[in-house]
């Protein structure tokens, strides 16, 4: 496949550690800038990434354009804004922004420098999640390059735009992928979610207009102001445009991540490109978009990944990298697993949420250890429902009931033999996780 | 007002347009339970506790959850609080919170008044499901005024909300997170905030309780309680005393909607102490030690008033007007003597004149945080008049309220208004001698001497209105001060001046005046701080300055000199006082504590408190209100009207109301008072208001082991309330309501059921009356101080600023109060320390330019205070200092 139908990850070389300012321009890196700036006005690049109908990469799927189109104009508006972005990549399961930003830093750089420009931002900041040692390595270095190459800084290759980059490792929680958490603790707060409105667009990062991207989002952007939207339309498989990262883990005989077409049916993720199920182990259910969605089952292998086709299957798309559950694995362990991270990562503001998930926690390993009680189903699809969307703060907590409530409905038999005690559970499985 | 329609449940209700769901709620007496919402604080959907179907429409069958406190009302909406699922939704909610909650009511003092149980029981939980065990937290010393039980803690966040975003402390904070979140301060010590105690109050459950209490603890049902007015500085915040046993066992905030709302400060709420403290007077004495029956004191009393040069009388501006008047009728108009130091009077007589006829509006605490540009000259409210420092601090957030306004968000969603507050600032203006501290909100700070203060205010007066009379003499940088002081007041919608007796600097009264009144054609406001709880109530009585009653008896004009609640040593010169009593033919002092003055008396007479008799005070913006005693004082004790009043021999005067309506006759000015509060013949349904509640345990037996027969309960002839469970149970007006209780509602948030709107003012008014409205013409000042400029060699001291703990004489005998008092320094400017060679925490001996007095003090460096001034904090008696004229210095060692 040539490099245009894999414009993310066209950089990304088996041969190569990772792109340097050098390899990056080779392959008409900053050129996508270079046409914003001296061509365009923010409003026309603002233009063309809705044209292109770009949506959100981080799970949500909210259109991009759209999104920047929020931000105050004219002669009122204030005069900083910022530009973030999201690069606390820590959806269990998921590591697709990781990859582009360890391989490719120049083109996140670019993504991002160019959503300055399409908003006016006057500062821009990548939240990086603190693990992302490589990550932060690579990226600082490609700073230091792009301010040398006039990419960055006062007079962005000789246009009248400036603006630089900052880079903030963060201090490790799950909420700072909630954009609004992540603008309190890039404030230096407590990383809670903020009540919305005013939305970040208007009063986000120290009261001002601020836009938060995901890094994969961001990293689209280059490509479409390179090649324009009709050109990124084309990429798109079904309903969806563009390319997108999808992933798999679990017991698949390739475990990785691949750049495919938005709207690549799952079976082939699955089959060709993780080339199947390790021999001896059979698919029995995955989450398709990362931690916070609904298990779905082996007849949905025919699901096409894209927004709502992952919606209408009962599930979301979330962030597009899977975790396969194997017939040797058991369901019941695999949801405890995702509940104590869940648990642990509730920032504690909302009652569902910070009292809720370690119940459901309590729950599980009752069950799991033999104490489990025929009620306690019951409890669970309570707690399931005090932690639907809008009942919470914030989205963590749905998204944490998302792989609960499809398990107690997919795999029930595996919770009751817990506790009934009849069929052995899957005790002797070996534990992946 | 703006009204619209609301269906909840079926129901159509008339509901105030702008408000959340569920302060309508609240409003209307429904019963939704909530956590993390509270009035003063706002919404913020922290809890979900409130939760409620609302429907789209008519049609809509299904509805949709949503959280009352998050959502605004409007018209025609359709919810539901009955709904099945909003029902469920509530019941699992509190589950959820009381997974970890510990069953100890029984042994938690929250018991009883707990907002946690009130709700619990609302909702509907009874079985528990949880099977897991509970987070355990370890509790922390928080210093002498409340207990941390963080095992308790709901996780509401309303502590934090109202200590660090609404009282600006920074020492208590929310740490870790999950549901292992801890609402406590990074170490071990005491918090630092002068609002402390309002978090006993704020937390809904028993995480704060008030450890003052604790060391006599009793359930709220068994407490004896009476509307009250607090006596420990000028603001007369309303207050609710407790008592048991004869012992004052706590106070609680009581809801005045135009003064405190539903804070007060820590002075306020554990200052009461003093009631019970071991050095109480508690029986007559002669010549300081030997006692005496009453009944032979009150001859004795008699008996020194038939002598033949006329009695004089000194009064007091911490006794009630009618402890006062009564001085006033027994001694006669011509021998009554304020008892007040002449410089404060002067202050105090100036204040009084603005009041009444300087034609500028005197706002309410409530129409303070109105303000939304505010100028404090020479003030440091924390200290001398704290909840208005609290109602100040609320003022620079006008800016992001209006803001929100314009952005279409309710004023009430607290973390968008507080976003917005990073932008959108009201402007406050501070100019003080010392540090203060507001300044961590104000926009710029001013510090200078007090002549410069009032300098700096006069300019500004005169960059509003040139008819003003400019100051000469002003270096660049304080034109340029003041022209954007004057800049931002003008653009201001309610600017507001704060001025007072604090920098005892009579011209930066008269300079806040003057801005107050250029401010006149822009509604200009003008509220001062005074330094006692009736200072200005006495000052409308008209006594003559001390110093003139020290002339009497050093010209033996005078007889028998009376005292009453007075300590003689924190108003004069010592030797003045000293000679002043040697001198007296007689010395008679009626007060409760002991004092430098009380041990000179030939006869010392045991005084009432405010928690055992009633009286009339008049606050700091000239509003009279009444204080009923709690519990009758223990004999021999009796107010101090009532001593006098027995004195009397041919009184029209029997009763308590009998003196107010006196007093009110003979001062025009003071004519309102006796509509202050109900008199003793008011009545609910031809009965008394009951100070017991229904619940009060242990009538009968609680006295058995003095005497096996029930004794007959004490009467009341002086108001109309009984010391009984007895009595009118419903249709007290809620300004006179002992308690704010109602079935189901047994915490403080009980206050939501008396209110006419929530947050707005008591059903049938807020108690006491306004004596002033603005009225008159006024005048300019025109006498502009010249420039502090400092001697060579001699420092001018300066009259200690009153600490919150420790500045005021009755709540310093209050052990928790006492132990927060700041320690005795003094504060120096960093050049003369290095004239002086001084270090900081090093000593200094400080004497008077004659030599004759000296003490040695440890110094403090302040960068910020003018050279050649002294301030010496911590300690009271250096207001002897400020009366010695300038001071010299000198390098001394520790005695």
């Amino acid at each position: 496949m040539d490099a245009a139908a894999k414009p993310l990850t066209r950089n990304i070389l088996p041969d190569r550690d990772y792109a340097t300012l050098a390899d990056y321009e080779r392959s008409g890196g900053y050129q996508g800038l270079r046409r914003a700036v001296s061509e365009l006005s923010p409003q026309a690049v603002q233009q063309q990434v809705s044209d292109a109908g770009l949506r959100g990469r981080g799970g949500a799927g909210f259109a991009t354009g759209l999104k920047w189109s929020f931000v105050p104009t004219g002669e009122d508006a204030p005069k900083i804004r910022f530009m973030i972005a999201n690069a606390d990549e820590m959806e269990p399961g998921t590591f697709k922004d990781r990859l582009l930003m360890e391989k490719d830093p120049h083109q996140l750089l670019e993504g991002l420098i160019i959503a300055g420009y399409a908003i006016q931002a006057t500062q821009a900041y990548i939240f990086l999640r603190g693990e992302y040692h490589l990550a932060a390595r690579r990226l600082n270095q490609a700073l230091l390059e792009a301010r040398a190459g006039g990419y960055l800084g006062r007079h962005i290759l000789g246009s009248n735009f400036s603006l630089d980059i900052h880079l903030h490792a963060g201090a490790g929680r799950y909420i700072c992928g909630e954009e609004t958490a992540l603008i309190n603790a890039l404030e230096g707060k407590r990383a809670n979610p903020r009540a919305k409105p005013p939305f970040p667009q208007v009063s986000g990062l120290w009261g001002k207009p601020t836009v938060v991207n995901n890094v994969e989002t961001l990293c689209n952007i280059p490509h479409i102001l390179h090649y324009g939207s009709a050109w990124y339309q084309s990429l798109g498989r079904g309903a969806d445009k563009g390319t997108k990262l999808f992933g798999a883990s679990g017991r698949v005989r390739r475990p990785g991540v691949w750049e495919l077409p938005m709207g690549t049916p799952v079976r082939e993720i699955l089959e060709d490109h993780a080339g199947g199920m390790i021999p001896g182990y059979a698919l029995r259910g995955f989450l398709p978009g990362g931690a916070s969605t609904d298990f779905l089952l082996p007849e949905h292998l025919d699901v096409v990944m894209d927004y709502d086709a992952v919606s209408k299957a009962g599930s979301r798309l979330g962030t597009g990298t899977m975790i396969v559950l194997d017939d040797k694995t058991c369901p019941v362990r695999m949801v405890l697993n995702l509940q104590q991270f869940f648990a642990g990562e509730s920032c504690g503001w909302c009652t569902p949420c910070r009292d809720g998930l370690p119940w459901v926690v309590v729950l599980l390993q009752a069950i799991i250890g033999g104490q489990g009680r025929s009620e306690d189903l019951d409890t669970l699809t309570d707690l399931v429902r005090m932690m639907a969307p809008g009942n919470t703060f914030c989205a963590l907590a749905p998204g944490a009931m998302e792989p609960l409530q499809s398990a107690l409905k997919f795999f029930r038999a595996d919770f009751e033999a817990y506790i009934t005690g009849k069929t052995p559970p899957l005790e002797q499985a070996d534990e992946y996780y | 007002m703006n009204t619209i329609d609301i269906d909840i449940d079926g129901l159509a209700y008339r509901v105030k347009s702008g408000v959340s769901l569920l302060t309508a709620c609240q409003t209307l007496g429904l019963d939704l339970p909530y956590f993390c919402w509270h009035p003063a604080l706002g919404s913020v959907g922290a809890c979900r506790q409130c939760a409620v179907i609302q429907y789209r429409d008519a049609a809509d069958s299904l509805g949709r959850l949503t959280m009352a406190c998050m959502t605004p009302v409007t018209d025609g909406m359709r919810v539901s609080i009955a709904a099945e699922q909003a029902q469920r939704f509530r019941g699992v909610n509190i589950e959820l919170l009381m997974t970890n909650h510990p069953h100890d009511c029984p042994v938690c003092e929250e018991g009883g008044e707990c907002h946690l149980q009130d709700m619990t029981l609302l909702s509907g939980h009874t079985r528990r499901r949880y099977r897991g065990l509970k987070r355990t937290h370890k509790n922390q010393y928080l210093g002498p005024f409340l207990n941390h039980e963080m095992n308790r803690c709901i996780a509401c966040y309303r502590c934090v909300r109202f200590y660090a975003d609404y009282a600006g402390g920074s020492d208590l904070q929310v740490l870790g997170m999950h549901h292992n979140v801890y609402f406590g301060r990074f170490e071990d010590g005491a918090l630092e905030n002068e609002f402390s105690g309002n978090l006993a109050e704020v937390c809904p459950t028993g995480v704060f309780t008030d450890k003052t209490f604790s060391a006599h603890y009793a359930r709220k049902w068994d407490l004896q309680t009476a509307p009250s007015v607090c006596v420990h500085c000028g603001l007369g915040c309303n207050i609710s005393p407790g008592e048991r046993y004869g012992r004052l066992r706590r106070v609680v905030n009581r809801y005045h909607g135009d003064i405190n709302g539903y804070f007060l400060c820590d002075r306020g709420r554990f200052g009461y102490d003093f009631v019970n403290s071991p050095e109480r007077i508690r029986t007559p004495r002669l010549d300081n030690h030997a006692e005496i029956a009453a009944d032979a004191a009150q001859q004795r009393f008699r008996a020194m008033l038939n002598g033949h040069l006329p009695a004089i009388g000194i009064g007091s501006p911490r006794a009630s007007l009618e402890t006062n008047f009564a001085l006033r009728s027994l001694v006669g108009a011509e021998n009554f003597y304020a008892g007040l130091d002449g410089g404060e009077q002067a202050m105090l007589e100036t204040i009084r004149d603005l009041l009444a006829d300087g034609g500028v509006h005197t706002p309410s605490l409530r129409e303070v945080e109105q303000a939304d540009a505010v100028l404090i000259l020479g003030e440091d409210p924390v200290n001398t008049a704290p909840r208005l420092g609290l109602a100040l601090r609320q003022t620079v957030r006008n800016a992001a309220f209006r803001r929100a306004g314009e952005l279409g968000l309710p004023p009430w969603r607290d973390a968008a208004v507080r976003e917005l507050e990073k932008q959108h600032r009201s402007p406050l203006f501070i100019a003080s001698i010392c540090p203060t501290r507001l300044d961590d909100v104000a926009g710029r700070c001013y510090r200078a001497s007090p002549q410069d203060i009032a300098r700096l205010g006069f300019a500004v007066a005169h960059c509003l209105d040139g008819q003003a009379p400019s100051p000469a003499g002003l270096d660049a940088a304080q034109q340029a001060l003041a022209a954007e002081i004057a800049a931002a007041l003008r653009q201001a919608a309610r600017p507001l001046i704060v001025s007072g007796t604090g920098c005892g600097e009579l011209a930066a009264i008269q300079a806040a005046y003057n801005v107050a009144r250029a401010l006149r054609p822009n509604g200009g406001q003008l509220v001062f701080s005074v330094p006692e709880s009736n200072s200005l109530g006495l000052t409308m009585m008209a006594g003559k300055p001390l110093q003139q009653a020290f002339r009497r008896v050093a010209e033996h004009t005078a007889g028998c000199v009376i005292i009453v609640e007075n300590d003689l040593y924190r108003r004069a010169p010592a030797q003045a006082v000293d000679a002043f009593l040697q001198q007296a033919a007689q010395v008679v002092v009626i007060d409760c504590l002991p004092h430098q003055t009380a041990a000179r008396a030939g006869l010392l007479l045991p005084a009432a408190t405010y928690a055992e008799s009633a009286g009339t005070l008049v606050n700091n913006e000239g509003r009279a209100q009444r204080y009923f005693p709690v519990y009758p004082p223990p004999e021999p004790v009796r107010g101090a009207w009532q001593w006098l009043l027995a004195a009397m021999d041919n009184s029209d005067c029997r009763h308590f109301d009998d003196l107010t309506a006196a007093c009110a006759q003979a001062f025009p000015a003071l004519a309102g008072i006796v509509a202050a509060a109900p008199d003793a013949a008011f009545r609910v349904d031809a009965m008394k208001i009951p100070r017991q509640p229904p619940r009060y345990s242990g009538r009968t037996a609680m006295l058995a082991d003095l005497k096996v027969s029930e004794p007959r309960q004490a009467q009341d002839a002086e108001t109309a309330l009984a010391f009984s469970m007895e009595g009118a149970s419903v249709g007290i007006p809620a300004a006179l309501q002992p308690v704010f209780w109602t079935p189901g509602w047994n915490s403080a948030q009980a206050v939501n059921r008396f209110q006419a709107e929530i947050g707005g003012h008591l059903s049938g008014g807020d108690g006491g009356i306004r004596l002033f409205e603005a009225a008159g013409e006024g005048a300019w000042f025109t006498q502009i101080p010249d420039a502090f400029r400092p001697e060579p060699g001699l420092w001018r001291v300066l009259p200690p600023p009153l600490h919150i703990f420790g500045g005021e004489e009755l709540s310093l005998h209050a052990p928790a109060l006492a132990e927060r008092a700041p320690p005795p320094g003094v504060l120096l400017n960093p050049a003369d320390a290095e004239t002086l060679a001084v270090a900081s925490g090093e000593w200094l001996v400080i004497a008077s330019a004659d030599g004759a007095l000296s003490r040695c003090l440890p110094v403090k460096i302040e960068p910020t205070l003018a050279c050649g001034l002294l301030v010496a904090a911590g300690l009271p008696d250096c207001i002897a200092l400020a009366w010695a004229g300038p001071v010299t210095l000198q390098k001394g060692d520790r005695p």
